[in-house]
């Protein structure tokens, strides 16, 4: 296993503090004023140059957000956040538009540098270029929108993936730029109305990415979009909104960081996915974002509406999570199975820490005939973390023949920390056949004392024993995130025993 | 000949209890040593003494491996040294390939001892090789560690590692307990063939059938946490007829 080997090696040069994304970077940048109101969605809006619609959509949502409350219902515990504290809106400067990656901020591009995303397609094309037919399969190409606070600041292989009819790029020009489809398309999966944080969302967000995919295409390369918050006291609200015309098929990942601070960060996104008729959409996210110090302090808030809508027939989508950071994870990516014969999947490995906490799992809704989902959840709980798995999955009464395999896999590490697991599961059908398992289990001292007496140290015994404990849900990762998911696991385990 | 093993007078203790009340043994290069003794009579803390299980508290004497305080070694690093227990009831590590741990340990050890790492062709060599000798199927590597191995594929689980690892001094402990006699046989086997002038056993057992397979050159019985006699390979056989309970009594 030479990427636990790697793993160990990084883990031994960093200490329990040490976030490895934790740096800020110093640019200017144009922040709307603090706090929130009509105005300041107008200004976003004006900011955006949004046509008319997209104004009067927002401002439904945030009147409709006023009337709401925020949902207390999760395993988890923060004090009251001031929604009039806060910035709404962050862009970096010059924020002119940018035509080529050599017009954006040389920072900018540091810090993406920093984090290993190559944005520059052109270092892509240096040294030997594979020729046609013979792809080097270690160079595959991954096409990047990076999002840094509030705004897109560069779209990688955008000729590329034209050519293939695919159309990748920030939701705020495809608002301009194909508004019959984002308004088609957008609110139909996660309405305006949806939830507390959603409303939020559909109010002010700023940016986030965009992706068609048309009628029989297979996406040519990975799909990926890095989400970045740098300023301070900022919410980031990004918006994704993914369609898969009929037979086609995309495979997205998204990954996040932001800087260590001292103070929480609010992170309400929205990512919205429509599959129709024997199309299939995969989703990673590999999510990092900074989980506080080893006191509690600091931490991104992490609240996020994640949907899937297999809309057509024969459709499938499959969420895939890797989950790190955060002070707080509240996220259920969820599948609602419209389509006959519609297929939705779940993966997840949830890892909390120090004083992190976790709510996260799954729905799946079978709306539409012999509909199937998966369910694979594995929780890792150590330090004085608490991780809960929520879940619900149901049947509608004409979802006859619909089935769900559920395995929730819980492993604590130390005895500070609690694992917990909330399944709802609803049939309203007779011919509904659902699986729930669910296991908890300690790290042995004997397992440890194995690996140890054979030549391992104590973290690199633990690193094995966890990457075993989550190889069914790794081995559902594009292979590069899967090694990085993989060191990300046990970077973040390290100082939880001994 | 070179002492590899020297224990002397250790007391160890668990929680508030003694068990071990003072040991003394000495175990040289190329020996076979078979311990014997009731069940109780610290056995297996000596086992587990020697390879560094935490939870024993050494409070008195001394453990000398080629000459150096074992006890001042954290355990991955006595394992680098040479130092291998075999166990009794080997742990199951679910979704860890065999072959991925045996590389991950046999090259962690190597790194220790300031060694080149196998590369992934080397090694591959390599194991096929001793898992051949062993007639280890390469199907039982491809299998989480252990998980749902039959007691036999356990243990001879255990004996694989000993050969690749090429340990100078080899613990068994309790080697027979949950094997049929043909396993016993094959696990058996495969410690004798990896029987060495460089290279001592101590196998711990509370029975004389496993010495019937493995011959020991000492055999030592020990009872409430001492070594009350040495003998030859006949002291076995005697203890087999006449039972441990002369031995109660001293």
């Amino acid at each position: 296993m030479p990427a636990v080997q790697e793993t160990v090696e990084r883990v031994k040069r960093i200490d329990v503090d040490q976030y490895r994304y934790g740096f800020e970077t110093l640019i200017d940048s144009e922040k709307a004023p603090k706090g929130l109101s009509e105005e300041i969605v107008k200004f976003i809006s004006q900011k955006k140059n949004e046509p008319d619609w997209m104004l009067q959509w927002r401002l439904e949502a945030y009147r409709r957000w006023l009337t709401m409350q925020e949902p207390t219902w999760a395993r988890v515990d923060y004090p009251r956040i001031d929604f009039q504290d806060l910035y709404y809106y962050a862009a970096p400067k010059p924020k002119k538009t940018v035509s080529s990656l050599d017009e954006i901020d040389p920072e900018i591009l540091k810090t993406y540098e920093k984090l290993g995303i190559p944005l520059r397609e052109v270092a892509m094309l240096e040294g030997v270029e594979p020729k046609v037919g013979e792809e080097d399969p270690a160079r595959r190409k991954i096409a990047v929108d990076a999002v840094f606070d509030s705004v897109s600041v560069a779209t990688t292989f955008k000729a590329e993936l034209k050519k293939a009819g695919v159309i990748f790029m920030p939701i705020s020009e495809a608002i301009r730029e194909h508004p019959e489809l984002v308004q088609k398309y957008l609110g139909s999966v996660v309405p305006t109305s949806d939830n507390f944080y959603a409303t939020l969302n559909s109010a002010v967000f700023s940016d986030g990415s965009f992706v068609y995919v048309p009628p029989g295409v297979r996406c040519p390369m990975e799909l990926s979009t890095y989400f970045r918050i740098n300023e301070r006291n900022t919410g980031q609200f990004e918006r994704t909104l993914i369609i898969a015309d009929k037979g086609s098929y995309v495979s997205y990942l998204e990954g996040c960081t932001a800087p260590q601070r001292d103070e929480n960060q609010l992170h309400a996104a929205v990512v919205e996915l429509v599959a129709h008729d024997d199309a299939e959409i995969k989703y990673s996210t590999v999510q990092n974002w900074y989980p506080g110090n080893s006191e509690g302090k600091g931490g991104i808030y992490n609240f996020v509406t994640k949907r899937g809508d297999c809309r057509g027939a024969n459709s499938k989508i499959s969420w895939t999570q890797v989950e790190t950071g955060s002070a707080i994870t509240w996220k259920y990516p969820s599948c609602i199975l419209r389509g006959d014969n519609s297929r939705g999947e779940f993966y997840s490995i949830a890892i909390s820490n120090g004083f992190q906490q976790v709510d996260s799992g799954t729905k799946m809704i079978h709306l539409g005939k012999n509909t199937s989902s998966r369910i694979i959840s594995k929780g890792i709980a150590a330090g004085k973390s608490q991780n809960t798995y929520r879940g619900l999955v149901t049947a509608h009464r004409k979802a006859t023949g619909a089935r769900n395999f559920t395995a929730c896999d819980s492993l604590l590490i130390g005895d500070k920390c609690g694992a917990h697991t909330v399944p709802y599961i609803e049939a309203k059908n007779s011919s509904a056949t659902f699986e729930h398992e669910a296991t908890t289990s300690k790290i042995s001292e004997d397992v440890l004392f194995y690996c140890i007496q054979r030549g391992l140290s104590q973290e690199e015994a633990v690193g094995l024993v966890v990457n075993g404990f989550v190889k069914d849900v790794l081995q559902q990762l594009p292979m590069e995130f899967a090694v990085e998911a993989q060191k990300l696991i046990s970077i973040s385990l390290e100082g939880s025993v001994g | 000949m070179m002492a590899l093993l020297e224990v002397k007078d250790l007391k160890v203790r668990v929680e508030e209890r003694e068990i071990l009340h003072g040991l003394t043994l000495t175990v040289n290069e190329g020996e076979v040593h078979a311990i014997m003794g009731p069940n109780g009579s610290g056995k297996s803390t000596l086992s587990h003494v020697i390879a560094g299980k935490p939870g024993y508290e050494v409070t008195d004497g001394q453990i000398l491996f080629k000459g150096e305080d074992l006890l001042e070694m954290a355990p991955e690093e006595r394992a680098a040294k040479g130092v291998f227990l075999a166990f009794q009831y080997p742990v199951e590590i679910p979704g860890v390939a065999t072959m991925n741990f045996l590389r991950t340990a046999l090259n962690a050890q190597r790194k220790a001892r300031g060694e080149d790492e196998y590369s992934t062709p080397d090694f591959l060599k390599k194991v096929r090789e001793v898992s051949k000798s062993l007639n280890i199927p390469q199907d039982m590597l491809k299998r989480g560690v252990n998980v749902g191995f039959s007691g036999g594929e356990k243990k001879r689980n255990e004996v694989l590692q000993m050969a690749l690892f090429e340990p100078s001094l080899c613990i068994l402990d309790e080697m027979d307990s949950g094997l049929d006699i043909d396993a016993l046989r094959i696990a058996a086997d495969g410690v004798n063939a990896l029987r060495s002038p460089k290279r001592a056993m101590v196998v711990i057992t509370h029975y004389q059938r496993l010495l019937n397979y493995i011959v020991p050159d000492v055999v030592h019985v020990m009872s409430r946490g001492r070594v009350v006699k040495s003998g030859g390979k006949e002291l076995a056989l005697e203890l087999e007829a006449s039972g441990y309970a002369q031995f109660e009594a001293a």
